[in-house]
């Protein structure tokens, strides 16, 4: 675990957070026009008599991260890691609570910019524009970003358009590109599940290099080894709930029990 | 074990607490809307990303058509083919329209502008919602970068009316240099009613479903193949219903480009006050559409 000394300085404080997604068109049977239009004249109160379903994605979650911080965020699947994320990017409103930031926090998603007919060398720039970075900024790292996806170590394959990359390629791609710009905050959502071993040791490195630089970077994985290698603390989702927060070797034997157990005979805990 | 026991009554502080901490340290809401300043100077800054975002989509477009980018300059020219076959060989819309496929051909090319600058618009927050949810950026930029690629799409039909003007025998005159504030002006309207229309298409997507229908209403009065002038001039309709055709801002920008660019268009063809009504249209929708779209921006990608 790389040791970098977590200062007193708060980057992301939240705050008794209540995220609640709303699913139009679930009523069974009843999805139907009548739904849409009782939906549509009686907004509230009708909510659930229309089929809008409620999720209750996230609850009362609350907890501060400091500046130098790498934060775990584990669970199993749909407990609300990634919701979490998303709701502290300020991608997603909050029902309840609230969320304060340091800065603008970035989730490392340029993939969502890209566009799989253009040649990677053009999403390199795209990309790049999209998180704000200018023209120069790109230009002055673009074959940092193209050495360190290695697209070009197997021929000329940033000047293809993207939809002829496998599907490892195209991610070692969009990580490479998201990381070439320095975030105060930074939040990585299964972003190191692909590629290569090789890749994924330079990613690890990369992580390490974003925080001794900027601030707090947050981690969402379902392999817990990445987690151990990276961060240093770990926040534990359950059903939307925060079920612990320690740090990394606590939280995760506590985590692999739950998990590992959950098949054979449930302990008394 | 210890540890689960002891990390939850520690997790859950007062909530005063929190706020304060974040105050001290001056952290701000995660997810707020900025005031209008600031988001037009976050806009501003984005401007190298409207750009390209416009460009990659427009290559995007037809990059994997055998042709390639020669239907960018294909389409719109069999748009006007389709629709001279109709109304000008089939119902016969042309007798007494000088330069008839000049006139048409022009104001079809200027109505796709705003027609598919609205239709982008409407689906601008709605069909990106994988990028609204991602990256952070202020949101007008998908509605003014899809107008923008609209425009440039306009600029490769303006190269092909160029050459059919040319093929027709339209000399090329000082009036020429008018399509540029024609284009600016209409660019400016487009913008702004992409963005009223983005924010009513992020609430409610089904209105793009609605929208070919209003959209197709629209150009058949707003007189892409047929002559106002000549409508209005026989005198039969209602003051309000001339008035009105004259105003509407679709027919306003048609016929100062078709005034710009062909020369038996002739100035007395125009409505009155034209420059007046372009000008005011663009002002009010780009400035109106800008305001209203920021008022929502928090919102958008919820749900």
């Amino acid at each position: 675990m790389a040791e970098i000394p977590s200062s007193n300085v708060p980057t992301v404080v939240v705050d008794g957070v209540d995220i609640v997604y709303r699913v139009n068109g679930t009523g069974a049977g009843r999805g139907s026009a009548t739904a849409a239009l009782n939906r549509m004249l009686r907004r509230e109160k009708a909510e659930k008599a229309a089929g809008v379903r409620k999720v209750h994605a996230v609850k009362k979650v609350s907890f501060v991260a400091y500046k130098g911080e790498a934060i775990g965020l584990i669970g199993t699947n749909g407990s609300g890691k990634s919701t979490l994320l998303k709701a502290v990017a300020g991608l997603l409103p909050v029902e309840n609570g609230r969320i304060y930031t340091d800065g603008q926090p970035s989730l490392l998603g340029v993939n969502a910019a890209m566009m799989s007919d253009l040649t990677g060398e053009r999403n390199v720039y795209l990309g790049g524009l999209a998180m704000g970075m200018s023209r120069e900024q790109i230009k002055g790292r673009y074959q940092e970003i193209v050495d360190f996806s290695g697209i070009n170590e197997k021929g000329d394959f940033i000047t293809l358009p993207m939809r002829t990359y496998s599907s490892g390629m195209a991610a070692r791609l969009r990580f490479s590109i998201a990381a070439a710009k320095d975030h105060d905050v930074l939040l990585i959502d299964e972003a190191l599940a692909t590629g290569d071993r090789s890749f994924q040791k330079r990613s690890e490195e990369r992580i390490r290099e974003l925080r001794e630089h900027a601030g707090t970077v947050f981690l969402v994985s379902h392999n817990n080894k990445s987690i151990r290698d990276t961060c240093d603390r770990v926040l534990w989702l359950e059903r939307g709930e925060l079920r612990m927060d320690g740090p990394t070797e606590d939280v995760l034997q506590e985590y692999e029990a739950f998990t590992g157990g959950a098949d054979k005979a449930p302990k008394a805990a | 074990m210890s540890q689960v026991l002891h990390t939850p009554p520690q997790t859950p502080p007062p909530t005063d607490d929190l706020s304060a901490l974040a105050a001290r340290y001056g952290l701000t809401v995660s997810g707020a809307r900025p005031s209008l300043r600031e988001y037009v100077s976050q806009l501003w800054a984005r401007r190298h990303f409207i750009g390209a975002f416009a460009t990659a989509k427009l290559t995007a477009q037809y990059s994997q058509a055998k042709l390639g980018q020669v239907w960018q300059v294909m389409t719109p020219l069999l748009n006007a083919a389709v629709y001279y076959f109709i109304f000008g060989v089939l119902l016969g819309t042309k007798h007494g329209v000088p330069d008839y496929i000049p006139f048409l051909v022009t104001g079809v090319f200027i109505w796709t502008f705003t027609q598919s600058s609205i239709m982008a618009g409407t689906r601008a927050i709605s069909g990106n919602l994988g990028l609204v949810r991602a990256l952070h950026f202020p949101r007008a930029a998908l509605p003014i970068s899809f107008c923008l690629q609209q425009l440039q799409q306009l600029l490769f039909s303006m190269g092909a009316l160029v050459v059919i003007l040319l093929c027709f025998g339209v000399p090329v005159g000082p009036s020429w240099v008018l399509a540029l504030p024609a284009l600016v002006l209409q660019f400016t309207f487009n913008a702004g009613v992409s963005m009223i229309m983005a924010r009513w298409g992020a609430k409610t997507p089904d209105i793009a479903q609605l929208m070919p229908f209003v959209l197709r209403t629209w150009m058949y009065v707003s007189g892409v193949m047929w002559s106002i002038d000549k409508l209005t001039a026989k005198d039969h309709l209602p003051h309000v219903v001339s008035v009105a055709l004259a105003a509407n801002p679709a027919a306003v920008y048609i016929d100062l480009m078709r005034f710009s660019l062909i020369d038996s268009f002739h100035a007395g063809q125009l409505p009155p006050h034209v420059w007046a009504v372009a000008t005011g249209w663009a002002l009010i929708a780009g400035v109106g559409g800008f305001i209203y779209f920021w008022k929502a921006e928090e919102t958008y990608g919820r749900g």
